[in-house]
C-alpha cells in the first residue's frame, strides 16, 4: 500500500514520507477524516491559523495536496507555549475515480471541508430487473 | 514545614505524575496537528500566553468551535474556556477512510500570570484561533519610578 493512500490502516509506521522529510522548514501534518458517500469524498481537515487566500489545494497525477502557509503571531513576549503554528501539508493519493474537475473546498472557522464528487461512471447504478 | 498538608502533598504528587507521563505512550503524531483527537487525551484547548507591559494575551487553538457556542468566563486570576466541538455528522452507508478529528465537550481552566482587570477583557476568534486579550490591573504592572539628584 501506497504511504499517502487514502485509507491507512497501519497507522504506527515509522518509515519517514515524503512530508517529513521534504525540506528543513517545519511542516505541520493536518489530522484529516476522509469520508466516502456514494456521492463522493469528503475530506475534513483541521488547520487552525491558515487564512482563505493562502490555502492551495490541488490535484495533480492523482495526487491531492493540501498546503498552507501559517503566518500568525502573538503580541507581546512569549511566557508559555503549548503548540506552535508551521505551515500545513499532507499529501494523500486519490482515485481516478473521482471527478477533480468538480471539487469543492470551503474554509471555516479553521477547518476545510473538501467535496470531491464521484465521476458519473462510478457511482453505484442499480439495475431494474423485469420479471418476464 | 509549618503548613505542611498532607493531602495537598498528595494532590501535587498526582498531579506531577500526570503531567510526567502525558503525551507518553503512543507517540504516533509527534507533532501536535491532532486537535482534539482520540490520541491526545485531555488538554484541549492548546493554549499560548504571551504578554507586554499592559496586557496579557491568550491564544488558544480551537477549530471548528462555534465561537457563539464557546463560554469564556473569569473567576480572580483564572479563565475557563468551554464549549463544545460538534461531531462531523454521520451518514448512513458511508464508508470511513480516516478519522483522525475528534469531538466532543471540553472545558479547561488557566491561572493567569498576574492580576487582571475583570472589564477589560476582549475575546476575538479568527480561523480557528481564540485569542483572548486581557488588561492588566493598574497595580499589576510596572511602575516607573523617578530618581531624583540630591
Amino acid at each position: 500500500m501506497a504511504t499517502n493512500s487514502l485509507t491507512e490502516w497501519n497507522d504506527d509506521r515509522t518509515i519517514p514520507n515524503r512530508e517529513e522529510t521534504r525540506s528543513s522548514e517545519k511542516f505541520i501534518k493536518p489530522a484529516v477524516n476522509i469520508i466516502e458517500t456514494e456521492e463522493g469524498l469528503t475530506l475534513t481537515a483541521d488547520v487552525p491559523g491558515a487564512a482563505k487566500d493562502a490555502l492551495e489545494v490541488n490535484v495533480e497525477k492523482g495526487i491531492l495536496t493540501i498546503s498552507a502557509p501559517v503566518t500568525r503571531s502573538m503580541p507581546g513576549n512569549p511566557t508559555y507555549s503549548e503548540f506552535e503554528l508551521a505551515s500545513y501539508y499532507r499529501q494523500f493519493s486519490i482515485p481516478e475515480s473521482l471527478d477533480h474537475e468538480k471539487a469543492k473546498a470551503d474554509l471555516f472557522n479553521g477547518i476545510l471541508t473538501l467535496r470531491v464528487p464521484k465521476a458519473e461512471v462510478a457511482k453505484p447504478r442499480k439495475i431494474e430487473i423485469t420479471v418476464s | 514545614m509549618a503548613n505542611w498538608d498532607v493531602f495537598r502533598e498528595l494532590d501535587n504528587l498526582r498531579r506531577e505524575i500526570d503531567e510526567a507521563f502525558r503525551g507518553a505512550g503512543i507517540h504516533r503524531r509527534p507533532l501536535a496537528s491532532a486537535f482534539l483527537s482520540p490520541v491526545t487525551s485531555r488538554r484541549f484547548p492548546l493554549v499560548n500566553f504571551s504578554e507586554d507591559e499592559g496586557h496579557v494575551y491568550i491564544d488558544a487553538l480551537v477549530p471548528g468551535v462555534d465561537p457563539k457556542d464557546t463560554d469564556l468566563t473569569v473567576l480572580r486570576n483564572a479563565i475557563t474556556i468551554s464549549g463544545e466541538r460538534k461531531p462531523f455528522i454521520e451518514k448512513r452507508g458511508q464508508i470511513v477512510h480516516r478519522s483522525e478529528l475528534g469531538s466532543g465537550k471540553f472545558s479547561r481552566t488557566l491561572e493567569l500570570p498576574t492580576d487582571i482587570n475583570p472589564d477589560k477583557i476582549k475575546a476575538e476568534y479568527r480561523d480557528g484561533i481564540l485569542r483572548v486579550i486581557l488588561a492588566k490591573a493598574e497595580h499589576a504592572k510596572p511602575k516607573k519610578i523617578e530618581i531624583k539628584l540630591s
